[in-house]
């Protein structure tokens, strides 16, 4: 009675085995890039892995057979037990490390100047541009050209750059979508640029990188890369469909929700992304109105 | 009244704190009745909690640090499980309030209240006996620093049942942890314990600092000194220069929190990224300052269990310093993602890996002492091996993650996670454990098991792989960090085996806690009488296990580095030593006296007691003051009484 319920034990545990091992080796997220921008920088991670390993790898094998090698039961090991010092040997100890990172110097600066978030990315399509805001606990894409917005999706045509104004109307929070590389904050009263482009169609997974409070682990949103004829479709149907994102609209998405479904708005108030910077900068409301103590004159003018 | 406090602030719909809660309650009074009843206070009063004597405050460090180790742990197998649980559409048993406050707690208690405490407990009981001298330059204002740590961890622990604790992550970035979006007590909590404990850090900094430039035993030049002594002057150095940058950050966020300032709010000008830029100004510094001294640990531990001297003893002091100074010029790497140009990110990506160089050297040089010498393998040069194996990953992973273009899609992740605990665990705690095993018998005059110490090692080594390596592979899979629930199903496969990873660790605790059970126990058997149970190489195995209060009747003489190891070299036995009168100092209650009043203060301003701060605050001036007009600081031990104590500790001993 007991065979089949061992049997069946075991047969679980080589499945999750294999999934893990399937798992393993299907390349995804951050080492299936889909985009230019992915793609170079785990090329960057990969030869950077590989510099290091050069070193990391005979050092590990080196410790382990030291350790085996001079242990006191060998009676084979030849001792020394008095040499403290080695010119020669310090040479190199101190050689190799600063071998190593002369190389990875080169790859950083080379690496974060062709790879900086703010640098356009070249190709024959006119760049696309999105603005986006974090709220509590949403991601909000605005589309400034095309007078539209979208929460939680962020669908953009396939090999056209896409050039990102990025900002918080609330705490910080990191705009990142693993397959297409770079990731930035998005930070109140202040904008930041990311250049990214996504090279065919598909849907790709995009979070918030940064712990943002009580909904964040929903903080996701998916990006559509379609091609540009069906973008064209996309933009005419969210034109015809979905409310219109003004002043009231803004107000109403930008209160704490969790776990928001996508959707869009078929019209967006002028300029929304310049005034969200401006006002969360200004503040409106007073900010110290829950401070354990306020100057009086504060208190009374409110 | 009592300001914020109500009935409110208690959980009573939350079972698991205060059950846990309820647990720790018991225990403690469990322990002071039985301390009670069997009439030890009296002794614990005058022999521990007001001793200034450099070695009893060590071990209560120590002690603080492996029981808040118990808290910090338990914080980390809740979040493993509830990842482990809740994925797909799962929400597993913590809902995300609680799940922020777990991960948050966890952080800072492993930061401030487990790592701090046992590099500094070991640096307090070894650095005046490897210098040769009898106590640290202040050895009140120790006793202060210690129980001020104390009173931090206090304040935190009491976040678990009275109110509760941030829901920030343990960096408490702004504007997350700024009024406007974190009203509660949580914050505060988080902020009063660091800024008292954080005092207590400052003051043994500047006691290490000042006790290693101007105390050492005659003979004993900067270049004689034992590398850990050089490592923990590094440390010291670092926590002057470094502790005050967090002191005034936090300090600054408080204003905001209590006056309505704004340097760091969203409006009204206020930067968030001066609290980041401040913030890990403190916070990488801080990382070196845990690390350095775990080195100094390993190149004891190393050089003693290998039977020869430490290979290139000048590179290992000279890396150590040059580690000291470039720890403060990589700060910006913790935020490539910020949105800083091409140049300045490429700048700090730079300097970070430059950090690696005295660092490869290290581990060259702890190779070549190892190389050509005769191993033996007890419990603490397993944990260097272990170490140095599991270092080289850390470290490797860290320099990728300071390339700004792999950072940018690594920042945050699971991998970030894994790195930082690759280099905290494979060093600082394995560090602290090969310490704790080593410098065991000269504490407490006998040795631990090593049966149970082994297996806790490798319970601890390959739980730690089973643990993050998973995590590793799921921040590549683009996996972010302090996640409540999990999205994507297939990741849910490597977050078992991380389960897995942290119960194998749990066994490694259990070994850990058997062994010094299993070693009170049969104490008598594993003795060390003489003093020096593994042939050691420097000044702290000169003197007998446990050392007299004095450490040393007479101050040795240094003539070479590893000054003990040629001491017996040259079987040195010291002439009919000329014993002196000696001043002592005396036990002062002033650092639990000033510890309580700190308490107090911090209690009531978190809950905006005002009449209790203020109590508090004229409480601890008051009793400062006291203090300080007392002139009755210090015993005279004659040296007729001090060639009798003599006596009768070296008729303890077998001739060497």
């Amino acid at each position: 009675m007991r065979l089949p319920l061992a049997r069946s034990r075991l047969y679980r545990l080589v499945l999750v085995g294999a999934a893990l091992f399937v798992a393993a080796c299907r390349p995804v997220g951050v080492l299936d890039p889909q985009g230019p921008i992915a793609a170079a920088e785990r090329l960057v991670l990969i030869n950077s892995l590989a510099i290091m390993l050069v070193v990391v790898v005979p050092v590990i094998i080196t410790t382990l057979a030291f350790a085996w090698w001079y242990r006191a039961s060998n009676p084979r090991a030849v001792r020394s037990l008095d040499v403290a010092y080695e010119g020669r040997i310090e040479f190199v100890t101190w050689s190799i490390p600063a071998l190593i990172v002369i190389l990875l110097g080169g790859v950083t600066w080379i690496g974060s100047h062709q790879l900086d978030p703010k640098a356009p990315i070249a190709a024959d399509a006119k760049p696309l541009r999105v603005d986006v805001v974090a709220l509590d606990w949403k991601w909000l894409f605005i589309y400034p050209d095309q007078g539209i917005a979208a929460v939680n999706q962020l669908v953009v045509p396939a090999g056209t750059p896409v050039q990102f104004r990025l900002t918080s109307a609330t705490v910080m929070n990191s705009f990142f979508v693993p397959q297409l590389g770079s990731q930035i904050y998005t930070m109140a009263g202040m904008e930041t640029h990311l250049n990214l482009l996504a090279d065919k169609p598909g849907e790709y997974p995009g979070i918030s990188a940064n712990y943002s409070g009580d909904g964040f682990a929903d903080m996701r949103f998916t990006v559509n890369a379609v091609l540009p004829g069906d973008f064209d479709k996309w933009i005419a149907q969210a034109h015809g469909a979905g409310s219109s994102l003004d002043a009231a609209g803004y107000a109403a998405l930008a209160k704490p929700s969790k776990a928001v479904p996508p959707a869009t708005f078929g019209s967006v108030e002028g300029n929304l992304f310049e005034r969200i910077v401006n006002e969360t900068a200004a503040g409106s409301d007073n900010g110290a109105a829950g401070a354990a103590w306020c100057p009086p004159a504060l208190q009374a003018g409110g | 009244m009592l300001g914020r406090l109500s009935w409110a602030a208690i959980p009573f719909d939350e079972p698991l704190p205060l059950i846990s809660m309820a647990v720790v309650m018991l225990a403690i009074l469990g322990v002071l009745t039985i301390v009670t009843v069997k009439g030890w206070l009296p002794y614990l009063w005058r022999e521990w909690i007001t001793s200034v004597d450099h070695k009893r405050i060590g071990v209560m460090y120590m002690l603080l640090g492996l029981v808040m180790l118990l808290r910090g742990f338990s914080d980390a197998i809740m979040m493993r499980t509830q990842q482990a649980i809740a994925v797909g559409g799962a929400q597993g048993y913590l809902p995300p309030d609680h799940y922020d406050q777990i991960f948050s707690a966890h952080g800072t208690i492993m930061i401030f209240f487990v790592a701090m405490p046992l590099v500094i407990g070991l640096m307090n009981f070894v650095v005046p006996l490897q210098l040769g001298v009898r106590d640290v330059a202040f050895p009140v204002l120790n006793s202060v620093s210690f129980w001020l740590t104390a009173s931090g961890a206090l304040l935190i622990n009491a976040s678990l049942v009275i109110g509760n604790f941030a829901r920030t992550g343990w960096m408490g970035y702004p504007p997350l942890s700024e009024l406007a979006f974190s009203p509660d007590v949580g914050v505060d909590y988080y902020l009063w314990s660091l800024q008292i404990s954080g005092i207590g850090t400052l003051l043994s900094g500047v006691n290490f600092v000042t006790t290693i430039l101007k105390l050492r035993a005659p003979g004993m030049t900067y270049f004689r000194m034992p590398v850990f002594c050089w490592t923990a002057l590094a440390s010291s150095l670092l926590i002057v220069a470094a502790f005050p940058i967090l002191t005034a950050t936090l300090m600054m966020l408080l204003l905001d929190r209590y006056l309505g300032m704004h340097f760091f709010t969203n409006d009204a000008g206020g930067n968030q990224m001066m609290y980041v830029n401040l913030f890990w100004a403190w916070g990488h510094p801080e990382v070196y300052i845990l690390i350095l001294p775990a080195f100094g640990v390993f190149s004891e531990v190393v050089a003693t269990f290998s039977g020869k001297a430490l290979f290139s003893y000048r590179s290992m002091v000279l890396a150590t310093l040059g580690i000291c100074v470039l720890s403060f010029t990589v700060w910006l790497h913790h935020f490539f993602t910020m949105g800083a140009g091409a140049d300045v990110n490429a700048f700090f990506g730079i300097m970070s890996s430059i950090i690696a160089v005295p660092t490869g050297v290290k581990v060259f040089n702890w190779l070549f002492t190892m190389f050509r010498g005769r191993i033996v393998y007890r419990t603490p040069m397993l944990f260097a091996i272990g170490f140095l194996v599991t270092f080289v990953i850390g470290g490797m992973t860290g320099v990728l993650l300071a390339v700004p273009p792999v950072d940018f899609v690594l920042h945050n992740s699971a991998f970030l996670v894994a790195h930082f605990h690759n280099v905290i665990i494979g060093g600082v705690v394995f560090g602290a454990f090969a310490g704790y095993n080593y410098w065991f018998p000269k504490v407490f005059g006998f040795t631990l098991d090593e049966r149970w110490g082994k297996a806790g090692f490798w319970c601890w080594l390959v739980g730690f792989y089973l643990a993050f390596m998973p995590l590793y592979v799921l921040g590549l899979h683009g996996m972010t960090r302090r996640l409540q629930h999990i999205s994507d199903p297939s990741w849910q496969p490597w977050l078992l085996v991380a389960e897995a990873g942290a119960i194998v660790i749990m066994c490694g605790i259990f070994c850990q806690v058997a062994q010094l059970y299993v070693s009170i126990r049969t104490r008598e058997l594993r003795r060390d009488l003489t003093g020096d149970p593994w042939n050691g190489r420097t000044l702290e195995w000169a003197t007998t296990s446990p050392p007299p209060a004095y450490n040393f009747a007479v101050l040795p003489q240094v003539e070479t580095i590893d000054a003990f190891w040629e001491m017996k070299r040259r079987g040195l036995t010291p002439a009919q030593p000329i014993y002196e009168t000696l001043e002592m100092p005396r036990g002062s209650p002033i650092g639990v006296v000033t510890a309580f009043f700190a308490s107090v203060t911090g209690f009531a301003l978190i809950w905006h007691i005002w009449w209790m701060a203020i109590l508090g605050l004229l409480g601890a001036a008051v009793a400062l003051l006291v203090f300080g007009w007392s002139d009755d600081r210090e015993r005279e031990l004659t040296a007729a009484e001090v060639a009798q104590l003599e006596r009768a500790r070296r008729g303890l001993r077998q001739p060497a």
